[in-house]
């Protein structure tokens, strides 16, 4: 579980995120959503200590600054919007880089890395790819390389920025699949979404910032009404709503 | 699934590739190659046998006969011999420190000098050549030290600055710094030449870097340096590899990257300004050998790390045989050598093998 109190994100003068007070429980998944400059990308960066804060971060109830860089590794996996994937490497090496909280600063991996980074590649039915290079996977295939690497690292807490932009819709659809898969294994997932029907679908928590405060949190059907997409996003959408989910459909103005 | 439920399915290979045994044996090979081509030329012949043999009959208990006389071992043993030891002390340290510097400021451009090393160098030689080679104060570790302590001096300030600037989370606020440090420090270092211009070959040489001087006290003072911060660099291996998933993420891993950074920029420049000291300023070494070892085995630093030790020391012996033997006996400053042969070389490397590593 992670949970946040009463979070501040300042860089300089603007506060990029105000007064966060948010509560993302073990096999759940919670859903950063709202319009660009929003704050929901330097939420989720505080929540896995990337940018100084002001307030709690909490880990099953434990201060994230008690702990070390190394054990909090080891607690909160992130994955960044755009992540790094030297296209040389392979994407086992790449999954095993995964394993280095678990590792001594100037050690190797073991037969437990090797045995780890296996089982994150097998989850993500990418063993037969365990030795191509990075850089002669598709889109989809390298989004699920990163989601093994994140996995391989054995955390509780799964933190994606935008785990599916650049992704098409199939694409999407499958990523997202397996991220529902690991929540359901029990760990806890925390997204920011800019999709907001795909959010409404997985996440079961979604919570809406508008200049980096919370002005609505709730269910799918709670949160995605037409006049709170109108109001903060300034978007003229038409929502539909059935026993499938809540559909948010973008509307020409004239 | 069903239907591959019946045969066995082989496990993936699931580890991370270093140095392999093949890649390892070339260039050990290359670097013993090297060796001894740089111990049997010259202008006086000594033959490879006669080397071999003076050499076992150093060792103890072996009782080989010494097959030289005074002045062949004289100019094995004393001339070539360290002159040898020294080019493949630097041409070791400048690649591997090069691969480091291109792996934690993630540029594949980075070179050994990029923070300033280069330019403070420069500037401790030059001062020391104009100001104290000339007095009574001056000895044969005058215008090194000064070297090093420069070298040393700029590396400092580019780091204050580019803490002062605002990150030590950024490498390109320490890039920068590094390029207003060497800047500046070029300026002085010209406008003090131009000063003093009875004394402008001198600065012109040691600029230009070389051997002829190399003596086994050379060896000795810049061994020690060269062995530790290779050490480090080379433990850091993995960690570089991570690093190279951008600082965000070997954060979120659990990496400090800041003392990460800092304790591989300070390997690195230990080593670099220890290397420069007694060499001068050789261009190319710390870019060339890295990448052609990049783009002819893996982009893993724990390849990259220690085969660029080894053919770096090789490339660097290679390269002084050319220096003294091509004008001979006059000799061609080194980093002409390794600028003309070495930046083709890096072409052709780069033409013949593409994408993918």
């Amino acid at each position: 579980m992670i949970e946040t109190r009463d979070l501040w994100v300042r860089f300089g003068p603007v506060a990029a995120v105000r007064e966060l007070s948010l509560r993302a429980e073990s096999g759940g998944w919670t859903a950063l959503i709202g319009p660009n400059g929003a704050g929901k990308t330097s939420a989720l960066r505080a929540l896995a200590g990337l940018v100084p804060y002001d307030g709690e971060v909490l880990l099953d109830g434990r201060d994230v600054r008690r702990l070390g860089r190394r054990a909090v590794a080891r607690l909160v996996a992130f994955v960044p919007q755009k992540p790094e994937t030297p296209p040389a490497l392979t994407v086992a090496e790449y999954v095993l880089l995964g394993r280095t909280p678990h590792i001594a600063y100037l050690g190797g991996e073991g037969r437990q890395d090797r045995e780890a980074a296996t089982q994150a590649l097998r989850r993500l039915e990418l063993e037969e790819f365990a030795e191509r290079p990075l850089g002669s996977l598709s889109g989809g295939e390298l989004q699920r390389a990163v989601l093994a690497r994140a996995l391989a690292q054995e955390a509780p807490v799964l933190l994606l920025d935008e785990p599916t932009t650049a992704l098409d819709l199939g694409r999407q659809q499958l990523v997202l699949e397996l991220v529902d898969a690991l929540r359901r294994d029990g760990l806890t997932v925390v997204t920011t979404m800019h999709d907001l029907t795909l959010a409404g679908q997985y996440a079961e928590r979604l919570v809406l910032l508008d200049g980096g405060s919370v002005v609505a949190e709730g269910t799918a059907a709670e949160v995605l009404s037409a006049p709170n997409v109108a109001a903060h996003y300034g978007a003229n959408v038409r929502v539909v709503e059935d026993e499938a989910g809540v559909f948010v459909l973008p509307l020409r103005t004239r | 699934m069903a239907a591959t439920a019946g045969r066995a399915e082989a496990a993936p290979r699931v580890e991370a590739r270093g140095v392999s045994l093949r890649a390892g044996l070339v260039t050990g090979a290359f670097l013993l190659a090297s060796l001894a081509v740089g111990l049997a030329v010259g202008p006086v012949h000594i033959g490879a046998a006669a080397i071999l043999r003076s050499a076992l009959s150093y060792v103890p208990f072996l009782h080989v006969h010494q097959p030289l006389g005074a002045v062949d071992r004289a100019v094995l043993w004393q001339l070539r011999a360290p002159r040898v030891a020294l080019a493949a002390l630097v041409g070791g340290m400048l690649a591997v420190a090069g691969a480091s510097y291109q792996g934690v400021f993630r540029n594949p451009l980075a070179d050994p000098y990029l923070l300033g090393v280069a330019g403070g160098a420069g500037l401790g030689a030059t001062l020391a050549i104009v100001y104290a080679s000339a007095s009574a104060a001056g000895t044969h570790w005058t215008v090194p030290l000064a070297a090093f302590g420069g070298a040393i001096a700029a590396v400092v300030v580019t780091y204050a600055l580019g803490r002062s600037a605002g990150a030590v989370h950024t490498s390109a606020a320490l890039v920068l710094a590094g390029v207003t440090v060497a800047t500046f420090t070029a300026a002085v270092q010209t406008f003090v030449q131009q000063r003093h211009t009875d004394v402008l070959q001198n600065v012109y040489s040691w600029l230009l870097g070389g051997f002829s001087t190399a003596t086994w006290s050379d060896v000795a003072i810049c061994a020690p340096y060269v062995a530790v911060s290779s050490l480090v660099l080379i433990l850091h291996r993995r960690v570089l590899d991570v690093l190279s998933l951008g600082d965000d993420e070997a954060s979120s891993l659990g990496i400090d990257v800041g003392r990460a950074r800092l304790t591989i920029v300070v390997a690195a420049t230990l080593g670099t300004a220890a290397a420069v000291a007694v060499s001068g300023l050789i261009a190319f070494v710390g870019i060339i050998v890295p990448h052609t070892i990049r783009l002819l085995v893996s982009t893993s630093y724990r390849a990259v790390l220690p085969l660029s030790l080894l053919a770096g020391a090789g490339f660097l012996v290679l390269a002084d045989v050319l220096a003294r033997t091509v004008l001979s006996p006059a000799e061609l400053p080194i980093g002409v050598v390794t600028a003309f042969f070495g930046a083709p070389f890096f072409a052709v490397v780069l033409r013949t093998s593409r994408g993918g590593r």
